[in-house]
């Protein structure tokens, strides 16, 4: 399980920083879609990989700990996602202003050259 | 302490909030009562920053538990003297900025109170939290509202370089969450003083992942401190961006300063075991690349806005390299020096847009062609002997010139104060017995000191000339009382802190003193008594 997770964060990190570095805006907001993904998961990795325990415990006793399954990553991750969505959000109506104003979706709001 | 003042630290975020959401409801329409609402909330969170100020010179450390949860289980608000020191510098800056701005700015685009009371929130939280996400959702919340502000009144070079501000930001920020997830998985735990428990105690095939959980969280905040290479979005934004946006923001640059010094004296402390000091040699080179950056580009700019960004640089860099240095007499000069700046940018920031009201659109590139070809004495040298200087050019030069002796560090105002403590904790520093490197690095920072104020003189004096003697076709401003009064009391602030200089530089020692020695901060905020629940404790 490790492995494919490891290999999955660095796809999409890989796949996010290449088309961060793009110069199209479209292909930048997809980048950071990507990243943020990469990143959500790198924090759950972080609260360590365990398959079938829960992370909330049961009403009435703690029992014992090394059951459940960390819930300060899942926490995390929730708030991450959320202000990641806003983020994403505006930058993509900053994209469409910009794309308003200069009549192009290069980064830079000019063609190379032109 | 009882009844409402425990809650005085949890203030100057709430209030901000209610504010800004107030705000919010009220349709832009009604931008006198808006102007009203966000200018009494302004004032009294600096007052609030101020109560907190005079109570940390009695109780260094207050510590607030949100939800009334344990330490190190909840998130939990600190107040310490540097934490004071920052929320009352916000304060000032938000009321001087706010009121320059109440002249014709903020009605050049929408919701900017709102968007001014969230980016004060977030200030406010940043500086006063005491746990690292939460510094991150602070972080988020002024970032959020920063995006907003920098496309007020927008324009193309304003969405241009506001998506490039947001980019880097956001990029930033997931930098961030990587950091700061790195350290959670080797510590367990978010909270700053916990932290300063846990690090010593790391083992040592974790402490690789430790560091570089700690190094890039420090990139994002260095990001935000404008270090080089870093800073390349900097200069762009903070020049284009409206005149009373860019100089609220000058604080901005300082949460990461902030951030750094909090942290890596804490968590990376000299009790930090084989840690310690960990990230100090990267701070002080790239604090120093910082400040040739910034000289050079102060030299370079023929714009008064990018002059005054590439300042804001020249004060990263002295800041950052003199955490680096990691020695409490430094600290102290660094802190006045960090007061010192903000204030002088911030001021000229607003002074440049009342000076560029006054000059015809093109007049810089102009008279720079003109210098560059000779052609600067033309043929209208008419006689006009005995020309009465308008009274508004007096004081905005006047403005400038102190603006100029704060900015390069000259006598008699406070930057020369700022930079003599600095200077003088250098020279101590080869006297101290330190290894080769800090001896090294303390002349080096001791020359470019020196040679950034030569250029920042320089650079000041070419553009003063240029403005208030060389106008090809002058026109005086037009400019109201409340657009002057935030820079006549920005810079008597300044004046004040000369006039004062002995006792906010005993100030600023025992702030420099408690942030180098955390024991007492780590122990407060890891003993702080829960409140009793309501009811149980009314009686006594």
């Amino acid at each position: 399980m490790e492995p494919i997770l490891a290999v999955s964060i660095g796809v999409l990190t890989a796949s996010g920083v290449w088309l961060v570095l793009r110069p199209r805006t479209f292909q930048v907001i997809v980048g950071l879609s990507l990243l943020s993904y990469a990143v959500n998961l790198f924090i759950f990795s972080m609260g360590r990989l365990r398959v079938g325990s829960p992370p909330v415990l049961p009403p009435g006793g703690a029992g014992d700990l090394a059951q459940y399954t960390d819930p300060l990553p899942q926490a995390l991750i929730l708030t991450a996602i959320v202000i990641g969505f806003a983020t994403t959000a505006l930058f993509l109506v900053v994209l469409l202003a910009a794309r308003g104003l200069t009549g192009t979706d290069h980064v830079d709001g000019r063609e190379p050259g032109a | 302490m009882n009844g409402m003042s425990a809650h005085l630290i949890v203030a100057p975020i709430v209030l901000p909030l209610f504010a800004g959401a107030l705000l919010l409801l009220l349709g832009d329409r009604r931008h006198a009562l808006k102007a009203a609402i966000n200018l009494v909330a302004t004032a009294t969170t600096l007052g609030l920053a101020i109560a907190l100020l005079g109570r940390s010179a009695d109780v260094p450390v207050t510590v607030y538990l949100l939800g009334n949860w344990q330490a190190p289980f909840g998130i939990v608000l600190v107040a310490d003297r540097l934490s004071a020191l920052m929320l009352v510098l916000t304060g000032i800056l938000a009321l001087a900025t706010l009121t320059f701005s109440l002249a014709r700015w903020d009605r050049a685009g929408a919701h900017f109170h709102s968007l001014f009371q969230f980016l004060l929130m977030g200030l406010n939280g940043a500086f006063l939290t005491g746990d690292v996400f939460n510094l991150f959702v602070f972080f988020e919340v002024l970032l959020a509202a920063s995006y907003g502000l920098v496309l007020h009144a927008s324009n193309r070079a304003r969405v241009g370089v506001g998506l490039h501000y947001i980019v880097v930001n956001l990029l930033a920020s997931l930098l961030f969450l990587v950091g700061v997830s790195l350290i959670y998985g080797v510590t367990g735990t978010l909270n700053m003083a916990d932290l300063a428990i846990r690090v010593p105690a790391v083992a040592d095939g974790d402490r690789m992942l430790l560091e570089a959980g700690a190094a890039i969280l420090g990139v994002a905040f260095l990001v935000k401190a404008g270090m080089w290479p870093l800073s390349f979005w900097l200069p762009n934004t903070y020049s284009v961006a409206a005149a009373p946006v860019a100089a609220f923001f000058v604080i901005m640059s300082k949460v990461g300063i902030y951030i750094v010094l909090r942290l890596s004296l804490l968590a990376f402390g000299e009790g930090a075991g084989v840690s310690a000091q960990f990230g100090d040699p990267w701070l002080m080179v790239g604090g120093m690349m910082t400040i040739v950056f910034g000289s050079v580009g102060v030299l370079a700019s023929q714009d008064l806005a990018r002059l005054a960004s590439f300042n804001v640089l020249i004060s990263s860099g002295t800041m950052l390299a003199a955490i680096g240095l990691g020695d409490a007499a430094v600290t102290e000069g660094a802190l006045f020096y960090l007061v010192n700046s903000t204030l002088a940018i911030a001021a000229f920031f607003l002074l440049i847009e009342l000076i560029e009201r006054g000059r015809a659109p093109g007049a810089d590139v102009l008279a720079v062609t003109m210098e560059a070809y000779g052609e600067t004495d033309g043929e209208d040298l008419e006689e006009e002997t005995g020309v009465a200087i308008p009274v508004t050019m007096a004081v905005l030069g006047i403005g400038f010139v102190c603006c100029a002796l704060l900015l390069s560090g000259q006598p008699p105002l406070s930057g020369f104060v700022a930079k003599f403590l600095l200077l003088a904790a250098l020279f101590q520093i080869p006297a101290t017995g330190a290894d080769d490197f800090a001896v090294g690095a303390s002349w080096s920072l001791i020359a470019l000191l020196l040679i950034s104020g030569l250029a920042g003189v320089i650079a000041m004096a070419r553009a003063g000339i240029r403005t208030f003697w060389l106008p090809l076709e002058s026109t005086v401003p037009r400019v109201r009382v409340i657009e002057a009064a935030p820079i006549v009391v920005l810079l008597l602030l300044c004046i004040a802190l000369t006039v004062q200089a002995g006792a906010v530089s005993r100030f600023m020692r025992d702030t420099a003193q408690s942030l180098h020695g955390p024991q007492d901060y780590v122990h407060s905020v890891m003993t702080a008594p829960r409140a009793l629940p309501l009811g149980s404790g009314g009686g006594t």
